[in-house]
């Protein structure tokens, strides 16, 4: 599955996912309020500790944050020469405890809790004509559908390569992009063939009775 | 919204992801390597106009946020979103709406170089006027650094600009799908 879960029967991983969405968005917004380097610092070793808590191998963590990493050398270099080195310390320290609290909830929660998650937390905006199982559904179909689409640029390159076209970006594009569509007609008729219907969803100014 | 909406978007969200399939690209003159996968934010404005397209975006950064490794590199997950790049990746949302909406302004005239400038009025203009910001906050740069250090992905930008204009006029040709 596509997925970056790290299967786990820890506490952390038994946590439900609203809290921890709740958790997640808390902590990064009081990040900016609450400043200082002991603070982050602290807060740096707290979430180390839920690391070993939650039992996660530090390579899949290390592979996760590597680009966010290499980044963080030049931003601390900047400050040394730029303002001073203690501003420096900070900032690095607030963007790791930002991303490691981001990495923990992504790796120990699955992905069919957090859209259940997102389609109850979505529910008020029914008022504002959106229907949270739409969405729900197209977040499954993409989901479903990313792997075909890598499958179908695979063999497209596989067919331009043949032709000697392998290079030609447009001769990749294009057949992807029309297959692609003509796939989407067939799905969404093959939907209403079977009488897909969410049911409309007013929004609250047009009131009831009104399409 | 009809099935086939939210057919067109889930599958543009399916498409930008699947471009993160493609290794980056390193061409002799520019420095940092090119990914491919903002094309799709440029494809989903051109091809599915500016609701679709900017929802079909939305969908894609959703998935991200919740974990999906879906960017170049299989990066996925709340850190890349609130991470220093995060500001790029959120800004394809309204890339993808601008592009959408400039395309349709134009869609009964539209040539190569009026798509290739609503690609890069949306798909790089955009882009960087909120990616920028963003990285000079979360990194505590001032803008002008930030700028400088992303400016060397501009060339490679343009050029994924012009083969999205290329790629979506074959496509109004055969496949139109703004205006019906």
């Amino acid at each position: 599955m596509l997925s970056l879960y790290v299967p786990g029967h820890s506490p952390v991983h038994r946590l439900p996912a609203g809290v921890k969405l709740l958790v997640l968005a808390a902590g990064s917004a009081a990040l900016f309020v609450v400043p200082g380097v002991a603070v982050h610092a602290g807060e740096l070793l707290a979430i180390l500790v839920l690391f070993h808590v939650a039992g996660l191998p530090w390579r899949e963590v290390l592979d996760q944050l590597r680009p966010a990493l290499i980044l963080l050398v030049p931003i601390f270099l900047f400050h040394v020469f730029a303002t001073d080195w203690v501003l420096g310390l900070e900032t690095v320290l607030r963007i790791l405890v930002l991303l490691f609290l981001a990495v923990i909830v992504t790796l120990t929660t699955r992905l069919s809790d957090m859209i259940e998650v997102l389609e109850k937390a979505m529910r008020p905006l029914r008022l504002a004509g959106i229907n949270p199982s739409k969405v729900g559904m197209m977040l499954s179909m993409v989901i479903r559908l990313i792997p075909l689409m890598m499958r179908e640029a695979g063999e497209i390159l596989e067919a331009q390569r043949a032709r000697g076209l392998d290079r030609n970006a447009i001769a990749l594009l294009v057949p992807l992009l029309i297959k692609a569509l003509k796939m989407a007609d067939d799905l969404s008729d093959a939907m209403d063939a079977r009488g897909y219907d969410p049911g409309a969803v007013t929004p609250f100014w047009r009131g009831k009775g009104t399409p | 919204m009809s099935t086939r909406d939210m057919v067109l978007i889930a599958l543009f969200a399916a498409i930008t992801a699947a471009f993160a399939v493609f290794p980056p690209v390193q061409i002799p003159v520019v420095p940092a390597p090119i990914v491919v996968q903002n094309i799709g934010v440029m494809l989903a404005g051109a091809i599915l106009g500016a609701r679709r397209g900017g929802l079909a975006l939305l969908l894609f950064v959703v998935l991200v946020a919740l974990g999906m490794p879906l960017l170049t590199g299989w990066r996925g997950g709340f850190g890349v979103i609130l991470g220093p790049t995060g500001g790029f990746v959120l800004s394809w949302i309204p890339a993808a709406f601008v592009v959408g909406a400039m395309v349709e302004k134009l869609w009964s005239r539209l040539n190569f170089w009026n798509l290739l400038l609503c690609n890069v009025v949306g798909g790089i203009v955009v882009v960087y006027a909120l990616g920028i910001p963003w990285l000079a906050a979360v990194a505590g740069l001032e803008l002008g650094q930030a700028l400088a250090g992303s400016a060397v992905f501009i060339p490679g930008d343009v050029v994924k600009a012009v083969i999205a204009s290329l790629a979506a006029l074959v496509v109004k040709r055969s496949y139109p799908l703004i205006g019906r």
